[in-house]
C-alpha cells in the first residue's frame, strides 16, 4: 500500500500543500486534475524522484530514507506518458536492465519476459526492435513490461495513455484494467481524462492547485460535487453525442 | 559500449608505455639547434659534422624555431649549441642589460653559464649593394661614395623603408638625397637591379643573390649599420674536446664562405649537409658524413612522427576529457569553471601553447604532444558534458526509477546515448590536432610541420607540399575513420 501523509512542496509556488492520501493494496486509485494541479509531482514524491520539503510517504509501511531508495524503487514500477524507453537498447534489453543489474541468469529472465508477454498481449517478435521501430501502443506495453519486470506490489501511472490514438487507447486501457486486477497490484494512477479515471480506478482523488479538494467512487463524486470547481470538472467531460 | 571502450583504451594504453621506453634512453649526444633560415642550418649542420669528425656523437636539430626557443633551449639544457648573432644577442636576447664590448657580453652570458665563441669571420647586417660593373663604372666603394650620385635610383624592401635604423636613419647619416628611392618586394628589387630601373638597394650582407647577381657590397665607412656578427653560442658544462670542435670555426668562415654556401643550397638547391661538408674539406680537410634523406624514407619517417604526436595527444586527451565532461555534468559547483577553463585554452593560439611548454618540458615531442593533449580537451569535454545534458529529462527519471545505482545508470544510459556527441568532439579534436601538430616541428617535435618549415625557408613550393598534402589527407582519413565509427555504432 501507499500512505501519502501531509506532503507539501513548493517551487516559486506552493505545488503540493498538505497533502495525504491513501491507496489500499490490492486497488486502484486514479489521480485526476487539470495541468499543473500538482499530481505528477505527487507521483514523483512517492517515487522518490523528487524530495517533499514536508510529510512522508510510506510504501509498503517504509518511510522512503536514501538508504532503502533504491530497494523501494524496485518495489514499485513506474510507466510515463512517452513509455521512458532508453533508444539504444531494444525492447528486450530494455526490460533486462534491471534483471542483469542485479544479476538474473538468462534462463529466469527469458521465463519471465515470456509470461509479461503473455499478460500484456505482447507478440516475442518485437522484442528485438529497439524503441524507434515500435507504435505507441507497443512502446506502452514494452514500458509496462518492463515496470512489472521484478513482479512489484505497486504501479505508479504518469499519464501512461495520454498519447496513444484512441483505439489503440481503448484495448489498451482493458488490458491495463484486467492485468491490474488479475495480480491484485497497488496502483496510483494519474490522468486529465475522467473516464479513464473512472474507468480504470476503485477510487478517484481529485486534485486542484496542489490541494486534493474530493476523494471517492465515480458516484460519490458525480453525485455529490464537493465544490462548483468539480461540479465544472465533472460535467466539462464532452460526450461525442451529445450534438446528436 | 564496454567493447568499444576497450579497443580504444588498450591501443593507446601500448603507445603511452611505449612512449616510456623511449623517453628513456641512454647518454644523449651533443645537440645543436638552428633557426629557420638557411644560413642558420648551414652553420649548424657544420659545428655538428664538425663535432662528429671528432669522434662525439651530435645531433641536429634544424628549424627549432625563432630566436626566443633556441635560447629558451639552450638555457635549459635541451640543446647544447647553437649559431647567434651579436646583435641579436644584444639588443634581443639581453635587450635589458647595457652592454658596450664583448667582454662585457662575455660576462653576462657567464651568469646563464652559457659561452660564446670568438666571431666566426662574417658579419650578416643590412648592407647596400649595387652592381658591380656599375659602381665600378661610378668608383663607387663605400656608403659615402654614393653622395656624389644623387641621380642613382634606388629600391629598398618595405621593411627597410619603415625601419628607423634604415632608410631614414641612413639618409641622414650619409647625408644622401637621391632624386628616387622607392619601396618595393625584395625579390623584385633584384630583378630591377637586372633591369636597371633601379642602381642601389639593400640586403643582407651574406645574401646569397650577391654571388648570383654579382653585386658589390658597399663598405660601411660610416659605421652606421649595427654589427651582427656570426657567433656559436654554447653550454659552458660541454667538454673541452667538444668547444675545441665548436671553436674551429672562429675566423674561419669569411664573408665570401657564407655566401657561396647560402647560394650552393638557395639558388644550386644543393642539400645543406653537403654544401657543409664541402667546405669543412676545403677549409680544414675534414672528412665529415653526408646525411641526405629520400623523399619516401623522409615522408615516412614524418608520417610515423605525426601520427605519433597526434596519436598520443589526442589518446590521452580522450582519456581525460571524457572524465572531466561526466565530472562538469554531476558537479554542479564546477561545472561553469571547468567548462570555461578548456575554453580558454582553447583561445590561446597554438603557437603560444607550444612556447609555453618549452620551459615545461623542453623542446622535443614531449611539448608538443602536452600542448597538443590542452588543445583536444576543449571539444572533448564540452560534447561530453553537453551529449548528457541532453538526455530527455524523462528518460532519465525512467532510469532512476528502476532503482538504479548512479553510477551504472552512467555506464549503461548516459554515456551510450552520448556517444554520437562524444565521438563528434573527438572528431573535431583530431582534425584540429592533425593541422595543429604541423606547429611541433618549429620546437623539434618533427612531423609533417618540418618539411613545410624547409620548404618555406628554401623557397620550395615541393618540399611545402610534401608536408601540406599529406596533413590534409591524414586530416580527411581522419575525419572519414570517425564518420565510420559514427555509422557503425549507430547500427
Amino acid at each position: 500500500m501507499i500512505s501519502v501523509q501531509d506532503i507539501s512542496k513548493t517551487y516559486d509556488q506552493p505545488v503540493l500543500k498538505d497533502v495525504s492520501l491513501d491507496v489500499p493494496g490490492g486497488t486502484t486509485v486514479s489521480l485526476i486534475g487539470p495541468s499543473g494541479c500538482g499530481k505528477s509531482t505527487l507521483l514523483r514524491i512517492v517515487m522518490g524522484l523528487i524530495e517533499a520539503d514536508s510529510g512522508q510517504v510510506l510504501i509498503n509501511g517504509q518511510a522512503l530514507t536514501p538508504q532503502n531508495m533504491l530497494d523501494l524503487r524496485r518495489q514499485m514500477g513506474y510507466v510515463i506518458q512517452s513509455g521512458g524507453l532508453f533508444p539504444h537498447l531494444t525492447a528486450r534489453e530494455n526490460l533486462t536492465l534491471v534483471t542483469g543489474y542485479l544479476g538474473w541468469d538468462r534462463e529466469k529472465e527469458t521465463e519471465r519476459i515470456e509470461e509479461l508477454c503473455e499478460l500484456t498481449n505482447m507478440s516475442a517478435t518485437n522484442l528485438d526492435r529497439k524503441p524507434d521501430g515500435l507504435s505507441g501502443g507497443q512502446a506502452q506495453r514494452i514500458s509496462l513490461m518492463r515496470a512489472l519486470m521484478l513482479d512489484p506490489d505497486i504501479i505508479l501511472l504518469d499519464e501512461p495513455l495520454g498519447s496513444i490514438d484512441p483505439l489503440v487507447r481503448y484495448e489498451l486501457q482493458r488490458d491495463l484494467k484486467s492485468i491490474f486486477k488479475k495480480l491484485q497490484k497497488t496502483v496510483l494512477l494519474v490522468t486529465h481524462d475522467l473516464g479513464e479515471a473512472a474507468y480504470l480506478g476503485d477510487r478517484i482523488s481529485l486534485m486542484r492547485a496542489g490541494d486534493i479538494i474530493q476523494q471517492g467512487t465515480i458516484q460519490d463524486i458525480v453525485s455529490n460535487p464537493a465544490d462548483a470547481f468539480v461540479q465544472k470538472f465533472v460535467t466539462a467531460q464532452r460526450s461525442p453525442l451529445e450534438d446528436l | 559500449m564496454k567493447v568499444v571502450l576497450k579497443r580504444l583504451i588498450i591501443p593507446f594504453i601500448i603507445i603511452l608505455i611505449s612512449a616510456g621506453i623511449s623517453e628513456a634512453r641512454q647518454q644523449e649526444p651533443v645537440r645543436a639547434g638552428t633557426k629557420v633560415f638557411t644560413e642558420s642550418v648551414l652553420l649548424g649542420e657544420l659545428v655538428t659534422q664538425s663535432i662528429e669528425a671528432d669522434g662525439c656523437d651530435a645531433e641536429l636539430i634544424k628549424q627549432l624555431g625563432g630566436t626566443q626557443i633556441l635560447w629558451s633551449a639552450l638555457l635549459d639544457g635541451e640543446i647544447d649549441v647553437y649559431p647567434e648573432y651579436t646583435g641579436t644577442i644584444i639588443e634581443e636576447i639581453l635587450a635589458d642589460t647595457d652592454i658596450r664590448s664583448i667582454a662585457e657580453l662575455d660576462s653576462v652570458l657567464a651568469t646563464y653559464e652559457i659561452e660564446m665563441t670568438r666571431p666566426l669571420g662574417f658579419n650578416n647586417t643590412y648592407a647596400i649593394g649595387m652592381k658591380e660593373e656599375v659602381a665600378g663604372d661610378l668608383g663607387i666603394r663605400t656608403i659615402s661614395d654614393l653622395r656624389a650620385h644623387p641621380e642613382l635610383s634606388y629600391g629598398f624592401s618595405n621593411e627597410f623603408m619603415d625601419r628607423s635604423d634604415g632608410w631614414p636613419g641612413l639618409r641622414q647619416a650619409a647625408g644622401l638625397l637621391p632624386e628616387s628611392v622607392r619601396g618595393l618586394d625584395h625579390d623584385l628589387a633584384y630583378r630591377g637591379l637586372q633591369a636597371e630601373n633601379i642602381q642601389v638597394i639593400d640586403l643582407y650582407s651574406t645574401d646569397p643573390e650577391i654571388q648570383y647577381y654579382d653585386l658589390r657590397v658597399l663598405e660601411d665607412d660610416l659605421n652606421y649599420f649595427p654589427e651582427y656578427e656570426a657567433v656559436y653560442l654554447y653550454r659552458s658544462e660541454l667538454e673541452t674536446s667538444i668547444v675545441e670542435s665548436i671553436r674551429r670555426f672562429e675566423g674561419a668562415i669569411s664573408r665570401d664562405a657564407m655566401v657561396s654556401m647560402n647560394a650552393a643550397v638557395k639558388i644550386d638547391r644543393e642539400g645543406d649537409s653537403a654544401v657543409a661538408s664541402r667546405f669543412l674539406s676545403e677549409r680544414f680537410g675534414i672528412e665529415s658524413d653526408v646525411y641526405e634523406e629520400e623523399m619516401w624514407d623522409r615522408l615516412w619517417r614524418n608520417t610515423i612522427d605525426h601520427l605519433y604526436l597526434v596519436g598520443i595527444s589526442l589518446g590521452l586527451a580522450i582519456l581525460f576529457a571524457i572524465p572531466l565532461g561526466v565530472i562538469a555534468v554531476k558537479v554542479k559547483a564546477i561545472e561553469t569553471p571547468l567548462l570555461g577553463a578548456v575554453g580558454i585554452l582553447q583561445t590561446v593560439p597554438s603557437l603560444a601553447i607550444l612556447v609555453f611548454m618549452i620551459p615545461l618540458f623542453g623542446i622535443g615531442a614531449f611539448p608538443a604532444i602536452a600542448a597538443l593533449f590542452l588543445y583536444s580537451l576543449l571539444p572533448i569535454v564540452r560534447n561530453t558534458h553537453s551529449g548528457i545534458k541532453s538526455i530527455a529529462g524523462p528518460l532519465m527519471e525512467s532510469a532512476r526509477a528502476l532503482g538504479l545505482p548512479n553510477s551504472f545508470i552512467l555506464r549503461r544510459i548516459e554515456l551510450p546515448l552520448a556517444v554520437p556527441s562524444i565521438l563528434a568532439g573527438i572528431k573535431t579534436s583530431a582534425v584540429i590536432n592533425v593541422g595543429t601538430a604541423t606547429l611541433g616541428a618549429l620546437i623539434g617535435a618533427g612531423g609533417y610541420g618540418q618539411p613545410i618549415l624547409t620548404g618555406i625557408r628554401l623557397d620550395s613550393v615541393p618540399l611545402i607540399l610534401e608536408g601540406a598534402i599529406p596533413a590534409a589527407v591524414l586530416a580527411l582519413l581522419v575525419q572519414g575513420l570517425f564518420d565510420l565509427i559514427e555509422k557503425w555504432i549507430r547500427g
